[in-house]
């Protein structure tokens, strides 16, 4: 047979999981004018781009144009999408080993850190992700409620994912009817109680997680006031120093947004937002009902590390917080796949370098690789999986070079596509979610919103003529 | 960014070496692995101390038996450690203020890992690119 990559024997590679790390490995791989590449990305939903339609909040549409980018790839003919199809359930490892050459897994982190705290599984405590994914329509998520009749709320940690969070719990329903919100989400919203929502920080405004436009954005809400308790705006000596010495122009900007809160004087708006720095829950404590109804916070102060972060050490002054709901946003977590080895440490798949490893031996198992969150840990923007896409992908193509990759016994693209038609037949292609799109936007187009989008599978599917 | 997002693909081998071993054993490793430092760890597999190229050369300077010379007569004993949640940017600033080029890092007392100045540059700048990408796209969409 030719060699792998020729006209005869395209390269042919599974990507698992249809979200930014996904497609940027596709755009890296069609980038190469050596080989002949063909890619069958998988999604266990009908839809692509991953967190871009269900974390991206649903108010920042200009974030989404992103999948523009992912759409060119999408068109090239070499490439193929088979949504509603799951890895370990409709295809096994084994299946895809048989009839690829190179399988990268791009399944990110799915689920939320763990906050171990007393009375953290009380009712009316949420991981802020899940939060996330049912007000932007994800079918998974779509049944989950939560009780907005409760007036003060928390949400526990200050990245971005937090700020989202409590801003869409700040904004008005005229705001949000802008957006691509799910319809249902909406309507729970419009009828939301939410009086005060407190964001909090284990460390100071320097050391927070967010980013400048994003903690901006909290002052400009149109009916809620921010504020942050003066003495928690300030810097401590070591961040102040630390600051000075770094001079990081990303960080002055943020203490400065969070300090200009600081001096802000109730509006009369019928919203509050409190930012709160240097405490941390140490317990949720419940009602006769088993639901939260306070939180004990501890005040910390902060220390440097011999490596020079400066982390929260706890202090002997507590406080207790009356709030009724709980979001955790302390970070999302990757989840295993099955026959993929996982890597518990650090919630990954064990990889180097994007390759993936045997965990017995630690070297590379032919033909695995894995890009994004679910190879590094959630960090960074939608872009920096960019970057680490082309790490895995120069290994991979490294591998090629030296014939490291797998012999499937059926590289053919007609054998698998049978194979997934056999197994899942209401699989969806890339013109069905073309498809999709554009019923979704000619239905919020009617009702004056962006976007209408189907927010579960046999939705979908009905929509599609296949059911 | 935090170190433990470095040591996600790093695998979860670390190479190490006794104090009682010898110098040629740690050349060895270092040009097997292809890396720049070793730590040290003791019979508990506690950590003991680093051995850097720039160790073995220093001593080299000094004496030919160089080679049959224990670890522990080369490594350097105080180790500054670092921990997974430690900030990338913070740890890049020590690294470049104290000029020291390997940073092992400990969980508690259990070591976990070791970094160096490249992996850190590495990180940064695919943070910087991303940064720059993302923005990039949100322009061109500005623009449409």
């Amino acid at each position: 047979m030719s060699h792998i990559g020729s006209e005869s024997n395209p390269l042919r590679v599974a990507i698992v999981g249809a979200g930014p790390a996904g497609f940027y490995t596709a755009e890296h791989l069609f980038k190469n004018r050596d080989l002949v590449i063909e890619i069958d990305m998988y999604d266990r939903l009908p839809t692509p781009f991953g967190l871009v339609r269900a974390g991206v909040a649903p108010d920042h549409q200009k974030i989404k144009s992103v999948t523009r980018v992912f759409t060119k790839t999408a068109e090239n003919p070499r490439f193929r999408f088979f949504g509603n199809v799951e890895f370990g359930k409709h295809l096994k490892l084994a299946d895809m080993q048989a009839h690829y050459h190179a399988i990268v897994f791009t399944t990110g982190a799915q689920t939320d850190r763990r906050l171990n705290i007393p009375g953290i599984d009380l009712k009316n405590s949420h991981a802020a992700t899940e939060f996330v994914a049912w007000y932007n329509g994800h079918p998974d998520y779509r049944h989950l409620e939560f009780d907005l009749t409760q007036e003060r709320v928390a949400v526990i940690g200050v990245g971005n994912v937090a700020v989202d969070v409590a801003r869409i719990l700040c904004r008005t329903p005229e705001e949000l009817a802008q957006t691509d919100i799910a319809d249902y989400a909406l309507e729970a919203l419009r009828h939301s109680r939410v009086k005060e929502v407190y964001m909090l920080g284990r460390r100071g405004p320097a050391q927070a997680a967010f980013t400048p436009p994003e903690v901006k954005e909290l002052g400009e809400l149109a009916d809620a006031d921010v504020y942050v308790p003066p003495e928690e705006a300030k810097l401590d000596p070591l961040s102040e120093a630390s600051l000075a010495d770094s001079a990081d122009r990303g960080t002055m900007r943020k203490v400065e947004i969070v300090q200009s809160f600081a001096g802000r004087q109730p509006t009369g708006k019928s919203r509050r937002l409190v930012l709160r720095f240097l405490v941390s829950p140490v317990a949720l404590i419940g009602d006769e009902n088993g639901r939260v109804r306070a939180m004990r916070l501890v005040k910390n102060e902060l220390y440097a590390t011999e490596a020079g972060t400066l982390r929260p050490r706890p202090t002997d002054q507590y406080e207790t917080l009356d709030v009724g709901l709980v979001f955790r946003s302390i970070g999302y977590r990757g989840v295993p796949l099955p026959d993929v080895p996982f890597n518990d440490q650090w919630g990954v798949i064990l990889n180097e370098k994007g390759r993936v490893l045997d965990p017995e031996t630690q070297q590379p198992i032919p033909g695995l690789y894995t890009a994004g969150w679910i190879k590094r840990g959630p960090s960074g923007v939608i872009g920096t999986n960019k970057p680490d896409a082309l790490e895995t992908v120069e290994c991979l193509l490294a591998d090629v070079k030296n014939g490291r990759l797998l012999t499937p016994a059926n590289p053919d693209a007609g054998a698998i596509l049978q194979l997934v038609q056999t197994r899942q037949p209401y699989y969806c292609t890339f013109a069905d979610w073309q498809r999709l799109d554009e019923m979704e936007i000619r239905r919020g187009q009617e009702i004056g919103r962006p976007r209408l989008k189907f927010t579960s599978v046999e939705e979908m599917l009905k929509a599609l003529g296949k059911m | 960014m935090k170190v433990s997002s470095i040591l996600a693909t790093k695998g979860t081998d670390i190479i190490s070496i006794r104090p009682e071993q010898q110098i040629r054993e740690a050349i060895q490793l270092l040009t097997r692995h292809n890396i720049g430092a070793l730590v040290v760890v003791d019979e508990n597999g506690r950590l003991a101390g680093i051995i850097s190229e720039r160790d073995i050369i220093r001593k080299a300077a000094e004496t030919e038996a160089l080679f049959s010379l224990p670890i522990s007569a080369v490594m350097t004993r105080h180790v500054i450690t670092g921990m997974p949640q430690d900030d990338l940017m913070s740890v890049a600033n020590t690294m470049t203020e104290r000029r020291f080029r390997h940073l092992p890092i400990t969980d508690g007392e259990r070591l976990v890992g070791m970094i160096s100045i490249g992996d850190v540059l590495k990180a940064q700048r695919d943070k910087f690119r991303g940064e720059i990408d993302t923005l990039e796209t949100q322009l061109m969409a500005d623009d449409e």
